[in-house]
């Protein structure tokens, strides 16, 4: 567990240290999100209808923009070997860099969220919903998104790879916090959608460090 | 004290046979030095002895016991040291050296990276960060590696490479120490490491006779 924790804290220490990849993912966000007024027109009444949906896809495809590097600058400099050698079982290495991708893109982008929630007239009813979603929603795409990156590692072009392979695996996750967001609009209780996207995350975090190990281990062979 | 063992490995690298039924045996205090031109196996051997990479057929003891029972055992028991030096530019030498100290479960990694860089002449550098360190050095920071706490099995991949003199001698140093206190190490080489008595192995021995595996298939 000790060494568990070592390993985010030198993941997030890299990630400060370089800077530009925790800035990059809540930057995309924000511009994307910007960007949607203009295509749209300033219709208060349509931004406000549209805003759960942009800011649910533009928090997935920002989180989506970093997952490539998660695994792969430590393939390409021979730190996945040994990490591989470390004490840890790969199945950990994979959850805690799954951890620390998810404390510097997606805290960040549930922290922009209200703002951007804001520039896009979501009524303060939503609010609460949409913090909860994304609390929700961001580990489980970081948790989704490694498995992609371990089974595209090594593989040509594999960050063009990589989105077609785990884009359609968020559908699921963007169906139910989509729909909590507007049970919580129309004054219903988020709570079912909340519950089923809760039980996805549970599935993601028992399953997916399996599935990311076995590729990686795949990959270092 | 502990023997090391390969039997009857055999190393398939997509559809080509690397080598095949090849054995070595690693007694305390033993060096085995990998010969062989390139593209021979040897550092798919030393992967496939560091278990990165998994034998398509025999199999690796540890004191007679099959390591493939207990893979999690073998790794905290090795070094490996491959062609890249997984040093990250963002870190300094020591930090760099330190985050490996960490993840090997010790404590006191700040202190025992110094140690370990020190060894290598690196103490100078110790808070130049990776980007900024020559091909060479950053060989020696990941070579430090091996300093950092002590473990029966060293795996050397062409350790010596970029290497200057000064810096071989001092890496034979190590090897001889590691040795003396009945660490055993696997080393590929094509410059001379200058070891005392080792095991010579030419991993191109156990290539597989492509007229007999023609023959064999054509049967």
């Amino acid at each position: 567990m000790r060494i568990f924790l070592r390993l985010i804290r030198r993941d997030l220490g890299l990630a400060l240290r370089q800077g530009a990849d925790a800035a990059t993912a809540v930057l995309f966000f924000i511009l994307c999100v910007v960007l949607f007024p203009f295509g749209v027109g300033p219709e208060p009444n349509i931004l406000a209808r549209i805003a759960p949906g942009v800011i649910l896809v533009a928090a997935l495809l920002a989180s989506l923009l970093s997952l490539e590097r998660l695994f792969q600058a430590d393939h390409e400099d021979g730190s996945l070997d040994l990490l591989a050698l470390s004490p840890l079982p790969l199945e950990a290495v994979a959850l805690a860099k799954v951890a620390a991708h998810w404390l510097i893109t997606g805290v960040p982008l549930i922290l922009a969220a209200p703002l951007m929630a804001l520039l896009l007239n979501l009524p303060a009813d939503g609010f609460a919903a949409l913090l909860l979603t994304l609390a929700l929603a961001t580990p489980l795409l970081s948790l989704i998104g490694a498995v992609g990156a371990a089974l595209t590692l090594g593989a040509r072009r594999g960050g063009v790879l990589m989105p077609l392979l785990i884009l359609p695996l968020y559908i699921p996750a963007l169906i139910f916090a989509a729909a909590a967001i507007d049970a919580a609009l129309q004054g219903f209780s988020p709570r079912p959608h909340l519950l089923l996207l809760g039980g996805l995350l549970a599935g993601g975090i028992t399953l997916a460090p399996f599935a990311a190990a076995a590729a990686l281990r795949a990959a270092l062979d | 004290m502990s023997l090391f063992q390969g039997r009857d490995l055999t190393c398939l690298r997509g559809a080509r046979v690397v080598f095949a039924g090849l054995d070595f045996a690693i007694p305390p205090g033993g060096a085995l030095v990998l010969v062989g031109p390139n593209g021979s196996g040897k550092s798919s051997l030393l992967r496939l002895m560091s278990g990165l990479s998994r034998p398509f057929a025999g199999g690796l003891y540890w004191d007679g016991m099959p390591v493939a029972d207990d893979p999690g055992e073998h790794a905290p028991r090795l070094r490996y040291v491959g062609h890249l030096d997984a040093v990250k530019p963002a870190l300094t030498a020591r930090e760099n050296l330190a985050a490996w100290a960490g993840l090997d479960g010790g404590g006191e990694a700040m202190g025992r990276a110094l140690a370990a860089l020190d060894r290598f002449g690196l103490a100078h550098l110790a808070d130049v960060p990776g980007r900024y360190l020559s091909a060479g050095q950053k060989r020696r920071v990941n070579l430090a590696r091996l300093a950092l706490a002590r473990v029966p099995l060293w795996l050397l991949d062409e350790p010596t490479t970029a290497l200057d003199r000064a810096a071989v001698a001092r890496m034979a140093e190590l090897v001889r120490d590691h040795r003396a206190a009945g660490g055993m190490v696997a080393v590929s080489t094509h410059t001379d490491l200058d070891l005392t008595d080792p095991d010579i192995l030419d991993v191109s021995d156990f290539a597989p006779d492509p007229a007999a595996a023609f023959a064999e298939a054509m049967a």
